[in-house]
């Protein structure tokens, strides 16, 4: 018995290093204007993991999240100092396309954004974009990316419908499903339960357990225990700094930083 | 000491009538209303019962179908409209044909790519080409576009369609350009985000997500402006020409309808003749045009609506 059991960490923890790092982040610092919103953040992120940020309003975790599809640059007085190596290649490379990135890194809204167009529509957007015209090969991936996201039983017969005619929980599954339509490497997520009721946030987070097989999962929460349930590693940031990064579990039972404490103990925030 | 707060709304409450003033207000604003409703319907009797006087001397069949316009022929006066609704349509169409696309790109441009600082300035420089007067767009046409283009394509003569077109499109320009940017800047930005963090481009957004998205709000500008366009009386009046003509020829002069009824209005004609008479029929047949355009518009845009 004990052999076996011992066996079997040993092999979980071969696993556990033979992972890669998706996203390195080193030294990095964001500022809007003269607000300095991130402040020395050096972060790794594992591949086929689910990734929480947790942290009180306005402690930067949107913003870090929106810097690893720089999305952050549509704010007009960004600027950021530092790099984010994405599979090893800085993003900030001025050859690196900003398209290629966000290609490669999909990502889920705080209020679900479908396109004013038809459930179909709303996920062949992606490949279409891409070059995929091909009728069968959309309708193909249409269907899987809908399964992908659990809701193709409840809108396969109206594909052809308004995505707006879908309750508001359908609506964030379905823009999950959109993100999946080409397949991506990395899936943000931008406190994505925020504006859906109870039962459409456990389908939302069921629907992150079974996802992170596939993908690398980053989700900025301001839920504990949302993180508590679904992440395997979570970063606590505060006042736009990393206070404690660590394997969920340590940092819920077994905090190392006061502050990280008194958050999770919802002593502020 | 003072009184309670609740004792001093009370007392205010006592010395004005507030609820005589809650019952005469909406009835003020009725009939205030109704000024405007009623005005329309006036106008609108005024011109069917005229448009009836003249449908008495000429019949309706030889109007609506007729190729000949000729109302100042003593004894053989014709007036069959297709000549002068030819005209319109010949210049509504250049100014189509100039307006849309410079407007939608300058829509596309204010809503997608312009900074705030570049839009602050440009739209109400936009803005100042609606305000130009009419009669000026008139002279602009007739002695600066037209010498130009006949300067390039001698065969223009100095009345054309050509000109005047060009001219009222850069008129209906900013309509098209402002309303357009108007409905496309009101497309959520959270909508455009999600397209973004998809890889698309800028264009890609603006040409698959933003325009599709605002299409309604375009088509209703487009059709305003073309209302508009059709209704154009001052430029076509220097710049197209008296001539009305049943063919296909936009270099030569024409005659519009809305030409027409000013040729009239000037004098030409006297009280209680065929000819006063027509210029209600004309105009009764534009009111019909911008109507069914009006109609067309509201359907059409009702069918391509996005919901968001």
């Amino acid at each position: 018995m004990t052999t076996i059991i011992t066996e079997k960490t040993t092999t979980e923890e071969v696993n556990d290093s033979a992972k890669k790092a998706v996203y390195e982040t080193n030294q990095l610092n964001l500022w809007y204007g003269s607000n300095h919103a991130l402040k020395n953040i050096d972060l790794e992120i594992m591949e086929n993991e689910v990734t929480a940020i947790i942290g009180p309003s306005g402690c930067g975790k949107s913003t870090y999240l929106k810097t690893l599809n720089r999305m952050v640059e549509l704010v007009p007085s960004v600027k950021t100092s530092g790099e984010i190596l994405y599979r090893g290649r800085n993003i900030f490379d001025h050859d690196y396309g900003v398209e290629e990135l966000r290609t490669r890194v999909g990502m889920v809204f705080q209020k679900p954004n479908p396109f004013p167009k038809s459930i179909y529509d709303n996920i062949a957007y992606g490949p279409r974009i891409h070059g995929i015209k091909n009728k069968k090969i959309l309708d193909e991936i249409v269907e899987k990316s809908l399964r992908g996201a659990a809701i193709w039983e409840e809108v396969k017969d109206r594909l052809n419908e308004n995505a707006y005619s879908i309750s508001g929980g359908q609506q964030q599954r379905i823009c999950i499903a959109r993100a999946l339509a080409i397949e991506p490497d990395v899936i943000l997520m931008d406190e994505p339960t925020s504006a859906l009721d109870p039962i459409s946030t456990l389908k939302v987070e069921e629907l992150v357990q079974e996802l992170k097989k596939d993908y690398s999962i980053i989700i900025v929460t301001h839920n504990m225990q949302q993180a508590a349930r679904i992440s395997d590693k979570t970063a606590f940031f505060l006042n736009g700094e990393v206070i404690e990064y660590d394997q969920t579990d340590t940092i819920f039972s077994n905090p190392s930083d006061k502050r990280t404490e008194d958050y999770i103990s919802g002593r502020f925030g | 000491m003072r009184p309670s707060v609740q004792e001093m709304i009370a007392r205010s409450n006592g010395k004005k009538n507030k609820k005589a003033i809650e019952k005469i207000i909406p009835i003020l604003l009725f009939l205030i209303a109704s000024v405007s409703v009623l005005t329309s319907i006036g106008i609108v009797v005024t011109l069917i019962v005229e448009t009836i006087t003249f449908f008495t001397r000429v019949p309706f069949f030889d109007f609506i179908f007729g190729t000949t316009w000729l109302p100042f022929s003593n004894k053989d006066a014709q007036f069959g409209i297709l000549p002068l609704i030819v005209g319109t349509l010949k210049v509504t169409l250049i100014a189509t044909i100039v307006a849309v696309p410079i407007g939608i790109s300058a829509a596309i441009y204010l809503s997608e790519y312009a900074s705030e600082n570049v839009r602050r300035i440009l739209k109400p420089v936009l803005e100042v080409l609606a305000g130009v007067p009419t009669i000026v767009y008139g002279f602009f046409a007739l002695t600066f576009v037209t010498p130009i283009l006949q300067s390039v394509f001698p065969e223009i003569k100095i009345f054309n369609a050509i000109s005047p077109g060009i001219v009222v499109g850069i008129m209906i320009i900013p309509m098209i350009a402002s309303l357009s940017e108007d409905a496309m800047s009101s497309v959520p930005k959270s909508i455009r985000e999600g397209a973004l963090a998809m890889g698309s481009t800028k264009f890609e957004v603006a040409w698959k997500i933003t325009v599709p998205a605002a299409l309604s709000g375009i088509i209703a500008s487009v059709v305003l402006a073309v209302s508009r366009a059709i209704g154009e009386t001052m430029i076509v009046s220097l710049a197209a020409g008296s001539t009305p003509r049943f063919d296909g020829d936009f270099t030569g002069s024409i005659q519009t309808m809305t030409a027409y009824i000013v040729q009239v209005s000037k004098g030409d004609a006297g009280f209680g003749t065929t000819i006063y008479y027509s210029i209600y029929a004309v105009g009764f047949t534009l009111f019909v045009f911008t109507m069914v355009m009006n109609i067309l518009a509201g359907y059409v845009s009702k069918r391509f609506r996005e919901e968001y």
